[in-house]
């Protein structure tokens, strides 16, 4: 490892820009003649539109052009899509009701949007957009998706009886029904995952910009994936073929998901640009993210845990209800089956699983991927549950666990999975000892003498990452591959450009892509470029999410250095006439091992370029691109140790120590794979203490909708964190990485939960648990 | 419309505005400085912290005419002759900042809160002062890292100085 090599945590090449307030946001983004976009939005949940009357509102100040649902469908564009088929238990396709950029008929939510104002100002366009007078039909709602199966309830989509969008299972009923009825002990319990708002800190934005006399749209956005963007936006949506629209997400401030999404402001503006003749820029304010984002979690599950009477695991039976919201959104369907019930075998060998998830549509907004997805609704459920089972049979949680470990890799799980490596007991072992966890009677008693409630409690995780090998999810009914791209080019004076498909939000890819770099060829990272984020310049890539970007991401920039190291090597050798097999790079330079024969890096580069003389038959140029498609998922897993005192007088929770150990497997940066793992315990902290999404269940309204309401999780809510990193490489890739990104938001739920549970001594507690139903589970107990 | 003048970043500017412009959009707009950020409508997350008069204000909750007259300090202005300021190569050193989008902000409220406290600052009172400024990526382990690294440094300086 060199000082700027792979395994050094090497300070951030983009840092400056963000701290010097020169980072490139889209709302940043000005071009001559912009004009701003503002929507009409549905105040009701579910209702009819009668008629939408826009004459005031065209002759207001400012006002240049105010377009609405009926000529969006006149121009052709298409109905926003969810871009992963699955199939119920009788066989039958999803249930997909249409989602229009722009509602005509049917508004399905507050804040589905109706009409787009263009207009001088956004203070014009604002206003304006408070002169459109839309006459409503006002429908019942129903916001919880286990009423919205209910008889009797408002049906959001004809092509969806009882709003059910598909009832779909996974793993063998028949073994789990039998391991159930066959156990010593089973626990069973009912667990909701609350639902939540993603809420990175940049809202979204986006800047349309029609080129007439080029009949092309260039389209900057907030995304995690802007080739995919422009994919949808070309193949579904009708907005452009692929050449004629160029996407650039530029510095996108915090994604977590919700930027991954092709959202109906990026079509309606384009489209916008184009029917009034100016740049059309819209950005989304605070409540209007609340509003529109995409949320996420969001389930109710019923679980059965079947133990033997040496209280090992035989079984694990799961029925989930989850809430999709109003429409399908892009990977909705792939969020409560593929990412959730795949991962129910967590750390523990059981031999028989089954879930039963049925998704349902409420007059709430699209539910779709949040950090973790799928992975922490499974953790939670999974790490409650074995908690719960090891107080019920009055053993130590950590035993129980232990017991349970799977030990020998590979190993096929009962649902899909099969892990490739791992070694769970090193990872509980190290947060037991982090947390001094065989201290804690004494610390318990301390507390008790100070009227405090200490509790401890954990929760050992898995999940899948490096998404995904292609054919596997084609086969589970995706509708693109998962693979990545990377093309490696090196300039005639040595210095380095790579084009990756990855994008960074937050992640520092400028810094650890150029690591690999700086590792393999010994080049400081300041003659590295990585260049992301725009079709115009970037081969096809498939975008950041699902923590791909080091395990499939960076695979590829190695696949395509291998090619780059192979040519510079034969350049090298003809250069001075040794073997190929001979040449060595090192610091910078190519090397005849065991010679004094050398060149510097930039001659070899150089040569490639003048192709005065060059082996014979080889092109000139040094230029290397590559594709890489995972032969499996990545399974980092770890364990999470949370202890907190609770003041019984007023139910607050105090966390006074929080200990992650986590096996990611190699670490390109130790300094930014910590700040990966402190920000996901962050938001699972968030989740566990402080956030929830609340609409009213009689009128669909959404309550929380600004940060007044909704409790983000600051700094005096949060402790400072102890990590630390076992390290069993992942075998299914080059650089042996597993992937950090979601980690922390999986893992630290439910250890929260453990421990608040533990404290109060009543095991009924839903997230989050406030102080309010914290002080009330005590009081139920005493 | 108002013709608004102040000065930002030690220059004197002038700009014709609504009278309803915020002072963040004055700044991001008229000025095209946006390094100043907006991150909600409640006057919560702190992404549009700047130094009015050299105190940390939140710029999207002043009218830009009611700072008419005054001495405006942004992001852009703290670093002086390609130099960062203290506070701002701690957060580059601590990994202070992911997204950077609250970044700005958080620099700002940092610098004077380390104007406040000075090197007395403890991880308590950085905690409890943060409470105006939102980071989605962080989880704060690292800000409140910079801010008293940060503290440190300058409070050693001032001291040095003495």
């Amino acid at each position: 490892m060199g000082v700027e090599g792979i395994g050094a945590s090497v300070a951030r090449k983009e840092d400056k820009r963000f701290l010097t307030g020169k980072g490139r946001y889209t709302d940043d983004m000005s071009v001559p003649g912009m004009k701003y976009a503002f929507f009409v939005r549905s105040p009701y949940a579910h209702a009819k539109i009668k008629s939408i009357d826009m004459s005031a509102a065209k002759d207001m100040p400012g006002v240049i052009g105010i377009l609405e649902g009926k000529q969006l469908q006149a121009d052709a564009i298409g109905n926003i899509i969810c871009g992963w088929m699955i199939h119920s238990r009788d066989g039958s396709p999803m249930k997909m009701g249409a989602w229009r950029p722009l509602a005509h008929e049917t508004v399905r939510y507050v804040g589905d949007a109706v009409a787009i104002v263009v207009a001088d100002s956004l203070g014009e366009a604002r206003d304006a957009a408070e002169a459109v007078v839309v006459e409503y039909d006002v429908l019942p709602a129903v916001t919880e998706a286990v009423k919205a199966l209910e008889a009797g309830q408002p049906q959001l989509h004809p092509e969806a009886p009882n709003n059910l969008i598909f009832d779909w299972q996974l793993g063998d009923g028949d073994a789990a029904d039998k391991a159930i009825a066959e156990a010593a002990h089973v626990t069973e319990m009912t667990i909701r995952n609350n639902r939540l708002a993603p809420n990175p800190m940049e809202p979204r934005a986006t800047l349309g910009i029609y080129d007439s006399a080029e009949d092309h749209y260039t389209c900057y956005t907030t995304s995690q994936n802007p080739h995919v963007a422009r994919l949808v936006m070309s193949a579904f949506y009708n907005v452009a073929p692929e050449n004629k629209l160029r996407v650039i997400a530029p510095d996108v401030g915090g994604g977590f998901g919700s930027k991954i999404y092709i959202y109906p402001e990026e079509i309606v503006c384009l489209w916008a640009s184009k029917k009034t003749g100016v740049p059309v820029k819209w950005t989304c304010d605070r409540t209007e993210a609340f509003l529109t984002d995409a949320h996420g979690r969001d389930h109710v599950s019923t679980v059965k845990m079947a133990f033997d009477k040496d209280n090992r695991i035989t079984g694990l039976k799961v029925d989930t209800i989850a809430n999709l919201g109003a429409y399908m959104s892009l990977f909705s369907s792939a969020v409560p089956t593929y990412l959730y019930a795949t991962l129910l075998s967590g750390q523990y060998a059981i031999p028989a699983i089954h879930a039963n998830v049925r998704t349902v549509y409420t007059n709430t907004v699209p539910v779709d991927a949040y950090r973790g997805a799928g992975r922490p609704e499974a953790t939670y459920l999974l790490e409650r549950t074995i908690e719960t089972a090891a107080r019920e049979l009055g053993v130590s949680p950590a035993e129980l666990r232990r017991k349970n470990f799977i030990r020998t890799f590979p190993y096929q799980t009962p649902v899909i999975m099969t892990y490739d490596a791992g070694d769970y007991e090193a990872s509980l072992e190290a947060a037991m000892a982090a947390s001094d966890w065989n201290g804690f009677a004494a610390r318990k008693a301390e507390a008790a003498r100070r009227g405090m409630k200490r509790g401890i409690g954990m929760s050992c995780y898995i999940e899948a990452c490096g998404i995904a090998p292609s054919a596997a999810v084609g086969s589970l009914g995706a509708g693109v591959g998962l693979w990545e791209s990377a093309e490696v080019r090196v300039n005639a004076v040595g210095t380095i450009e790579v084009m990756t498909g990855s994008h960074s939000h937050g992640q520092g890819h400028e810094t650890t892509f150029a690591q690999l770099i700086a590792d393999r060829f010994g080049i400081p990272i300041d003659n590295v470029n990585i260049v992301h984020g725009d079709t115009d310049k970037v081969q096809m890539g498939m975008g950041t999410y699902g923590s791909r970007s080091g395990a499939v991401g960076m695979s590829a920039v190695v696949k395509a250095l291998d090619k780059v190291e192979a040519k510079a090597k034969k350049i090298a050798a003809h250069l001075m006439e040794a073997d190929e097999s001979d040449i060595v790079i090192e610091n910078g330079e190519l090397k005849v091992a065991g010679t004094d024969k050398v060149l510097p890096w930039f001659q070899v580069a150089l040569a490639a370029y003048t192709a005065h003389n060059l082996p014979p038959g080889m092109e000139p140029g040094l230029k290397e691109g590559a594709f890489y498609d995972p032969s499996n998922f990545t399974f980092p897993a770890g364990c999470y140790i949370c202890e907190v005192e609770i003041d019984p007088e007023t139910g607050t929770t105090e966390i006074v120590q929080f200990v992650a150990a986590d096996d990611f497997g190699n670490i390109i940066n130790p300094m930014i794979v910590e700040g990966q793992v402190h920000g996901g315990i962050a938001q699972g902290i968030g989740q566990a203490l402080l956030e929830n999404v609340h609409y009213d269940p009689q009128n669909g309204q959404l309550i929380t909708a600004s940060y007044m309401d909704y409790a983000m999780p600051r700094a005096d809510d949060l402790p400072s964190f102890k990590l630390s990193h076992q390290n069993t490489p992942c075998p299914s890739n080059p650089l042996g990485i597993k992937g950090c990104g979601e980690a922390g938001a999986i893992g630290s739920p439910p250890a929260l939960i453990n421990a608040i549970t533990d404290a109060i001594g009543n095991n009924n507690l839903t997230m989050p648990a406030t102080p309010q139903k914290v002080w009330s589970a005590i009081n139920a107990v005493n | 419309m108002a013709k608004v003048k102040m000065t930002v970043n030690g220059r004197q500017v002038g700009a014709e505005c609504e009278d309803r412009t915020l002072l963040v959009h004055f700044l991001r707009e008229n000025l095209a400085l946006t390094g100043t950020h907006v991150g909600c409508d409640t006057t919560q997350c702190g992404a549009c912290v700047v130094h009015m008069d050299g105190r940390s204000v939140k710029s999207c909750t002043i009218l830009a005419a009611q700072a008419a007259g005054s001495t405006i300090l942004t992001i852009e202005g703290l670093a002086s002759g390609g130099e960062m300021h203290p506070v701002q190569a701690a957060f580059k050193a601590n990994h202070g900042l992911q997204c950077g989008f609250c970044t700005p902000g958080m620099v700002m409220t940092a610098v004077d809160m380390i104007r406040r406290h000075g090197a007395n600052l403890d991880e308590a009172t950085v905690r409890a002062e943060l409470d105006g400024n939102i980071c989605r990526c962080t989880g704060y382990h690292n800000i409140v890292k910079s801010i008293l690294a940060a503290a440190a440094e300058m409070g050693g300086v001032q001291q040095a100085a003495e």
